[in-house]
């Protein structure tokens, strides 16, 4: 029972942190909370399903459910998603910014929101979509912990971006150059720093890895519509339990989120699984609004 | 003709109970800068409340203590003012965004709430049989509207009327002080935290009654009613009429909620029946797209905020 709550949680949970990296970076970075980012999701789970289908049925690797044309719809699905972050940002963000007042951009990034999500409702309709009709068979990995095969590769996928996202922030100078304008952006700019080519940058990364976080949703689970704006709020608890800004902080708060839903289930029934994340926020605001990994309260 | 008489009856008496939340939006966000995501989170609030204390006994819900109606609008509002103040006191001491992200799962939280609590709000089949105010005259339908219509206007004007003097006291200014300059102001003494406070609860007591209302002119209510799209709806009419204004978030709330019917009354009758969802999903696009083009070519909206100062002042001119 606990080990399955842990497999599940965790799976679920490392999507959430996927997500929850570009929030957390956009949110440090640019001060506003991006009601949009949920989109990105959905937008990249959807993307990849096109690109998937004009690559054709090819038969899948066993034991997965899905062969090499959805790895590389991933890929694609990741730059496009990429493109649509950076396009709603020069469209959209990027004019408000000029404007000064922060909150201006989160009314406009919640109307986004909508937009973009009504607009995939209009071109695909509500009904849910599936990358594979195959049935995923369970393997057994322990005494009462089962996980299915494609639940076992999305989990390493999305920890190996992890890592190699936390390698970027630390390790290269573009990373370097993002912490600093998160810090203080202006006096990152008078060491030097292109802040626009940063914030290029943040919102590509951010893009492309909740595309990536979509297509393992839609592999595991399904594509619907709303599933990148039913994954905000954990989102979002998320990156404000990491603390706002922190990367390491964004996965680790994706995973405690994660398996905190998955162990309310069995307590208050799957369908209050959303509003655990509120919960889990409210207490981190009252008591540590900072979060656990320092960040500006 | 008198059809469309009592159609426009219904329409206006509809519109203002949306103004009520748009008013409510505005003394928050108009005048404290309080950013709430949570509208359609204090509107269901207010429209379960009121259904619970008006309707008659019945065995798919709680309540049903079929008492008056004024005294369902009244538990409505403390009911929405309540949840406010719990929220508030959470989040109004952090960050401004914080509040909105707050709210806005607040909002989730509830809906979901209304949806899966079966044995209290009847699920995702909500509350029927709510009474409908004047219902006596529903025989004669010009009549009926003209009543609902005039009662809708008068607790809106009562509203209207509360708030601009609330926004002309000491207490609006120290409002818009703490929006405008909040190291300034509470160098003055004044308390931050509590002024927002009241504010938002005031706020969010207007959208429970305009939950409320709804609910009693419709007769029904369901979760369905209260997802993200009524905020969205509610600030679009803001931020088109002009924060700041409550003439603007009125005005805003008339011509938003006439070009959203008017829109779904073409898409019916344009689109083959099949796509009628997708056209729904559509409309939002529409809206959402005219809203991002308000914020950019016309950030004041149609009334901007105007400088307001103390009634003493204005009259001694």
């Amino acid at each position: 029972m606990m080990g399955q709550i842990l497999v599940d949680g965790v799976t679920s949970g490392a999507m959430i942190g996927l997500g929850a990296i570009g929030l957390t970076l956009t949110y440090g970075l640019l001060r506003f909370a991006n009601f949009a980012h949920g989109e990105f999701v959905t937008w990249g789970a959807y993307l990849a399903l096109v690109v998937a289908g004009a690559f054709g049925g090819a038969a899948p690797i066993d034991p997965l459910t899905f062969g090499w044309p959805l790895l590389a719809a991933l890929a694609a699905g990741m730059a496009l998603t990429a493109g649509l972050a950076l396009g709603l940002d020069a469209v959209l963000f990027r004019r408000l910014r000029r404007h000064g007042n922060a909150i201006v951009l989160v009314i406009a990034s919640f109307g986004a929101s909508l937009a973009l999500r009504s607009a995939l409702e209009f071109a695909f309709g509500p009904e849910p979509y599936y990358y594979s009709h195959d049935i995923a068979m369970t393997l057994r990995l322990a005494p009462g912990m089962r996980a299915t095969a494609d639940q076992l590769v999305v989990l390493g996928v999305a920890l190996a971006l992890m890592a190699a996202m936390h390698i970027l922030m630390t390790r290269t100078p573009l990373g370097r150059a993002m912490r600093a304008v998160s810090e203080n952006p202006d006096l990152a700019r008078l060491a030097g720093i292109d802040t626009s080519r940063v914030l290029r940058a943040t919102w590509l990364i951010g893009g492309a890895l909740a595309a990536a976080a979509g297509v393992f949703l839609g592999v595991t689970v399904q594509l619907r519509p709303s599933m990148g704006f039913e994954l905000l709020l954990p989102l979002f608890a998320a990156a404000i339990l990491g603390g706002i800004g922190s990367v390491p902080g964004a996965m680790v708060g994706g995973l405690v989120i994660g398996i905190a839903e998955s162990a309310a289930v069995p307590l208050a029934g799957a369908q209050y699984r959303a509003a655990v994340a509120f919960v889990v926020m409210l207490v981190m605001l009252l008591v540590r609004p900072r979060g656990l990994f320092g960040g500006r309260a | 003709m008198t059809g469309l008489a009592s159609y426009a009856c219904f329409f206006l008496t509809v519109a203002l109970t949306y103004g009520l939340a748009a008013l409510g939006l505005n003394l928050q966000w108009g005048s404290a800068g309080l950013f709430n995501v949570g509208v359609a989170g204090f509107a269901a609030v207010g429209a379960y409340a009121a259904a619970w204390i008006t309707a008659a006994p019945a065995a798919s819900h709680w309540g049903g203590f079929a008492l008056p109606i004024p005294l369902g609008w009244i538990a409505a509002m403390l009911a929405a003012g309540a949840v406010a103040a719990v929220v508030g006191a959470v989040t109004l001491r952090l960050r401004a965004d914080y509040l909105a992200i707050t709210t806005f799962g607040a909002a989730v939280s509830l809906q979901l709430l209304a949806l899966n609590a079966t044995t209290l709000t009847g699920g995702p089949f909500g509350i029927a049989f709510i009474p409908k105010p004047f219902e006596s005259l529903a025989a004669t339908p010009l009549a009926f509207g003209a009543a609902n219509l005039a009662l809708a206007a008068a607790v809106t004007g009562v509203a209207f009327r509360a708030l601009e003097r609330l926004t002309r006291s000491p207490w609006g200014r120290v409002l818009r002080a703490l929006r405008e300059d909040e190291a300034a102001a509470s160098s003055l003494g004044k308390a931050p935290a509590r002024f927002r406070l009241q504010a938002f609860v005031i706020g969010a007591a207007l959208m429970g009654l305009s939950g409320a209302m709804q609910a009693q002119f419709f007769g029904f209510i369901a979760p369905d009613n209260y997802v993200p799209v009524l905020t969205f709806q509610v600030w679009v009419m803001l931020v088109v009429g002009g924060s700041g204004n409550n003439r603007g978030a009125l005005l805003g709330a008339v011509v938003v909620w006439g070009l959203w019917s008017f829109s779904g009354t073409a898409l019916t009758a344009l689109l083959p029946s099949d796509w009628q969802a997708r056209g729904a999903a559509l409309r939002v696009v529409a809206i959402g797209a005219a809203l991002a083009a308000v914020l950019l070519a016309r950030p004041r909206g149609l009334i901007g905020e105007r400088a307001t100062v103390s009634r003493h002042v204005e009259g001694e001119e």
